[in-house]
């Protein structure tokens, strides 16, 4: 794979992961537990999606063929998608979703940091908007788990148990393959293995303030990288895509 | 015949009239969002989305092009800046005096109290991080006791 190539299905990548959580906390909307949540998932929702339209707008510039935004989301089939199987996982109860955010933002931030000092300018570009917003997203996730892990029984024992069971999808975030190497190496791109210890460390000072026990690493899920997802995936991609799968190329 | 071309100048003059869809008191320049005008072949306006999920961006970048076909301007292009990404610091004076008199209280800088945009009191507090939209939270005077909201920093 040329080092051209690796940066465009790299920034597909980009554009999935945050396409992927946008989607996700959209299905939030109407549920939240208060108004103030409603709106902040909302507004969350629209940023994460704006990130995945910069980025696979690059990457259908930057490919040539005539690929753009909408055919990114909207026309590929589950293989093709590779993001974290994180991301895709049910928003569960308030707190699963809150457990979610913590863990992907935090290493989304570190690695939007990275890409900022890459020596791809577009990426960079995108990257230092993004990271403006994610750091925002990042405050209001830990904040709402302290309140949850610090709060009463009920809500830290829930909280610990989302935090173990999501434990498990946060291996793969610091596995490099190839593209994680190529993006490295030929374009200054982020370390994989430097952000996974400036990750431990965000997220253990987030579970010490929520009394939180940081779990053990044991089995860890992988596979989203290579298009491998979980079961629940299909049913996310299922609702984004049916109106582009029911009647193809329609149009606002 | 020379071809026409535009100045520079006269394209800024035009896009101060283009106002912000969701807080239509600013205009695009008041907002700080034109980067560049380019009037070699054609205009070329460049612009920079404020956040990456605000729903105005396409919105303005059309009001940005039928501003200036109504001015008889042919070929108007958009081009998209990302970097480095806009910042409320960008929001001129004139823009932030506009924000308080509509009534949303302009953003501050770090650790500066926030004033009241109807009685300009410091003794305010935050209601809510998150607002009507992505770039405002919800605050309450405590003088005059009236809810207001803030542009938030970014």
């Amino acid at each position: 794979m040329t080092p051209d190539d690796a940066l465009t299905r790299y920034a597909t990548r980009l554009g999935d992961n945050a396409l992927v959580l946008g989607q996700r906390m959209i299905e939030l909307v109407a549920v939240s537990p208060e108004l103030e949540e409603e709106l902040a998932n909302a507004n969350f929702s629209l940023d994460y999606i704006g990130q995945a339209r910069m980025f696979y707008t690059y990457a259908g510039e930057r490919e040539g063929e005539g690929r753009d935004e909408d055919d990114f989301a909207f026309l590929r089939p589950e293989h093709e998608y590779r993001n974290l199987l994180l991301v895709e996982q049910p928003n569960g109860h308030f707190g699963d979703s809150i457990v979610r955010a913590v863990l992907f933002e935090s290493f989304y931030v570190l690695l939007l940091d990275a890409l900022t000092h890459c020596s791809d300018e577009g990426l960079a570009g995108i990257a230092a908007r993004a990271i403006k917003e994610v750091r925002y997203h990042l405050k209001h996730s830990s904040q709402w788990l302290v309140r949850l892990g610090d709060g009463t029984e009920v809500s830290h024992d829930r909280v610990q148990e989302s935090l173990d069971s999501l434990w498990s999808y946060t291996g793969e975030m610091f596995v490099a393959d190839e593209l994680d190497d190529i993006v490295r190496d030929a374009f200054e791109g982020p370390d994989l293995e430097a952000i996974a210890g400036q990750w431990r460390h965000a997220v253990t000072a987030i579970a010490n303030a929520a009394t939180l026990a940081m779990p053990d690493d044991g089995w860890m899920a992988s596979g989203g990288k290579e298009g491998r997802h979980t079961e629940h995936f299909g049913y996310l991609l299922a609702d984004l895509q049916n109106m582009q799968r029911t009647y193809p190329g329609v149009a606002w | 015949m020379v071809a026409a071309g535009y100045k520079r100048e006269q394209i800024l003059d035009w896009l101060s009239e283009v106002a912000d869809p969701e807080i239509p008191v600013l205009t695009i320049m008041d907002l700080g969002i034109v980067r560049d005008v380019d009037c070699n072949d054609g205009v070329t306006v460049s612009l920079t989305p404020t956040y990456s999920g605000c729903p105005a961006t396409e919105a303005i970048e059309a009001s940005v092009v039928a501003a200036l076909e109504d001015q008889g301007v042919p070929d108007v292009r958009i081009k998209r800046v990302l970097s480095p990404p806009w910042t409320t610091d960008w929001i001129s004076n004139e823009g932030r005096e506009k924000l308080r008199i509509y009534g949303i209280a302009p953003p501050e800088r770090r650790n500066r109290p926030i004033a009241c945009p109807r009685c300009r009191s410091t003794s305010t507090s935050r209601v809510s991080e998150f607002g009507s939209t992505a770039c405002k939270a919800s605050y309450k005077c405590l003088d005059c006791l009236e809810p207001f909201e803030y542009f938030k920093c970014l």
